[in-house]
């Protein structure tokens, strides 16, 4: 067959409706791609999204505290039992919120603070296999059950467990009375107190913040520390005006991850440190003993408030410029 | 004469690596000092040394007489051009170029308008506003240039600057580079695996090999004068004949250098040192045309023949049977075997 075009050998080690499939993909670039994003889409739309929006939906239905069913009659009920002052239940609600974001906000707090140096010794000065030791140390505790670990921190914390045992072997029972003496922190023991559940949420979710600290750590090029430095910076400088700017979106992503984690939590708070609910414990609450579903998911909007002010801020804080 | 930079018998080990082996070198003040060599010779652990960012294993480093050892980078009165331009990818082109004061405490309107300044000087001076990305490479250099200058340096290093650099905005750098030095007057150390770039630009070269310094001149003396057979191939694409090769040619045992433009073909017998050979190969180069040529002993030598010339020029074709010829003054006698 006399032909001007090129003169192409197919692949003959191939079927011939596979070279032909390829090719056709090949050419319609569009088409690979929608076949590839295809499915994701549709699970994270309609089954990730979409579940959620339903969820976020039935915040507005009615539910009658008499017969104690759901009906889809939209009110703002429940977001006026969260945030008008005027109403009765906000009171109690409004500690739950505080109590949950005060949490929250020390677990973030100190992780960052803990995650950091780690973070950056991770990124700057371990090589070859001892990174691979590096991240697995860190992962590590992640794959042991959660509900275990959290557990095994009640044994832990107990009067007569292994703490208070070495806080009495160093000679610092005192110190620890004087601690627990101390309101908001204390309380009765070391399990009971608001100061043993900060320890545990803060061991829980390290690894959540240390992890994308890392990651941003290691992609600040070392040449840009050395610039600084070269340009007369103190390493104070150089960290308050170079890493810290650059690595702070790692912070704000793992910050993301210790904050949303520790106010949707409701098993920690109900193992360890005094009574009273959080956020969590809420929503279990009315959606699990009480059935209304409406308070319950009324009650998952505020976490989403919370962080998505949060981000404004971050942003607005100009965490986000060095991305 | 005042120097800018003096090595005495520095040495940097990593572990059993000697990346600087006792190098002893005097860089003397508004001098541009090129460091030429190859990738993992030891030039740019030097520059890292003056900048502080390495410290030597041994020897003793001084900068305008004050030793350098232990001082940080931060501390010293260099600045550094980086090879990837190490721009603050999160502050303008501004505050990039006014860091340098910031961290020294310099009030805003004031370090600012010097930046301004700066800006103008490497002709970027309506970029200010600009993030480093939004840059090109050859505009990114001039901002990194501008910024390692604003502090006053007595000394600039630069780190192969014009790498990343096309062609033709390479060359034109380089003779901005070179304006810029003369402007200043400070001394400018300059690393670079160019042998082009460093004799164009360069007052001394040094050329490194090995962690070791070969030979230290100034870039004429360097391609005409080459002192080993490193220097002698790596500067001037010389060719190296060995010392049994020069004895029978000459009765002189000694190795020895000569340039490919140097040689030249006989067609018949002629007058001179003369070498028989096949010509194994020829590339086009544009202005010349070097052509291989295998010699007794299976020994290689480039041939470089101008293309263009009106006079008739006897031109060999691939495979045929030549005879090399050169002045004996050509020949520059190498002090060691590399």
């Amino acid at each position: 067959m006399a032909s001007a075009s090129l003169t192409l050998t197919p692949p003959t080690h191939l079927a011939r409706w596979r070279v032909q499939l390829s090719t056709l993909l090949y050419r319609r670039s569009t088409l690979t791609l929608f076949l590839l994003l295809a499915p994701p889409l549709l699970w994270f739309g309609v089954i990730y999204l979409g579940s959620l929006l339903a969820l976020l939906a039935q915040a507005f239905y009615t539910f009658d505290d008499f017969t104690m069913a759901v009906s889809p009659e939209l009110t703002l009920d429940n977001f006026r039992a969260i945030a008008d002052p005027s109403n009765p239940l906000f009171g109690a609600n409004i500690d739950i919120v505080l109590r949950t974001l005060g949490m929250a906000s020390a677990v973030t707090l100190a992780s960052a603070l803990l995650a950091f140096p780690i973070a950056y010794y991770m990124a700057r000065y371990v090589h070859g296999r001892w990174k691979g030791v590096w991240y697995i140390a860190v992962m590590l505790p992640m794959w042991a059950s959660y509900i275990v670990k959290a557990y095994s921190w009640t044994v832990i914390l107990a009067k007569g467990g292994i703490v208070y045992w070495l806080i009495g072997a160093l000679g610092l029972n005192g110190v620890l009375e004087a601690i627990l003496a101390l309101p908001v922190i204390g309380g009765s023991s070391l399990s009971t107190s608001n100061l043993g559940r900060f320890l545990v949420f803060t061991y829980i979710w390290l690894p959540f913040m240390i992890l994308p600290t890392q990651a941003a750590l290691e992609r600040v090029p070392p040449s840009l520390l050395q610039a600084s430095s070269d340009l007369g910076a103190t390493p104070a400088q150089t960290f308050r005006t170079v890493l810290l700017p650059l690595a702070f979106p790692g912070v704000v992503a793992g910050s993301i991850f210790t904050f949303s984690l520790t106010l949707g939590d409701y098993i920690i708070p109900t193992l360890v440190g005094p009574s009273g609910y959080f956020i969590g414990n809420m929503v279990y609450t009315m959606q699990g003993s009480i059935g209304n579903i409406p308070m319950a998911a009324a009650f998952t909007v505020v976490p989403i408030v919370i962080i998505t002010v949060y981000l404004a801020l971050a942003k607005r804080l100009g965490a986000f410029d060095a991305l | 004469m005042t120097l800018a930079v003096e090595f005495s018998q520095i040495s940097r080990h990593y572990d059993a690596v000697r990346a600087v082996d006792n190098v002893s070198l005097a860089i003397a003040d508004g001098e541009f000092f090129s460091m030429l060599g190859p990738s993992g010779s030891g030039k740019t652990t030097c520059l890292r040394l003056i900048a502080g960012f390495e410290q030597p294993s041994a020897g003793s480093l001084r900068i305008h007489g004050q030793e350098a050892a232990g001082v940080p980078p931060y501390l010293r009165d260099v600045n550094t051009v980086f090879q990837d331009y190490a721009l603050f990818p999160h502050m303008s082109v501004l505050d990039n170029v006014a860091y340098g004061l910031m961290v020294k405490g310099v009030a805003k309107s004031t370090r600012l308008a010097r930046a301004e300044q700066m800006l103008a000087m490497v002709k970027l001076a309506d970029y200010g506003m600009r993030k480093p990305a939004a840059l090109s490479g050859g505009q990114r250099q001039r901002v990194a240039l501008a910024r390692a200058l604003i502090n006053q340096p007595r000394v600039l290093l630069l780190d192969e600057p014009l790498g990343a650099l096309d062609l033709k905005l390479r060359e034109a750098m380089q003779s901005e580079l070179k304006a810029l030095q003369k402007q200043l007057g400070i001394t400018f150390i300059y690393v670079t695996h160019d042998q082009g770039e460093a004799l164009s630009m360069s007052d001394r070269v040094a050329v490194f090999n090995k962690g070791r310094i070969e030979q230290v001149d100034s870039p004429q003396q360097l391609y005409t004068q080459p002192r080993t057979a490193f220097v002698a191939d790596f500067v001037g694409g010389a060719n190296v004949l060995p010392a049994a090769l020069a004895e029978t040619l000459t009765g002189r045992a000694q190795a020895c250098a000569i340039r490919p433009e140097q040689i030249y073909f006989l067609s018949e017998h002629g007058a001179g040192l003369q070498l028989p050979g096949q010509v194994l190969d020829i590339q086009y180069h544009g202005a010349v045309s070097r052509f291989e040529v295998e010699v007794a002993g299976g020994q290689r030598l480039a041939v470089a023949v101008p293309n263009g010339q009106t006079l008739a020029q006897y031109r060999p074709e691939p495979g045929s049977a030549v005879r090399l010829a050169w002045a004996p003054e050509a020949m520059v006698w190498l002090s060691e075997q590399g």
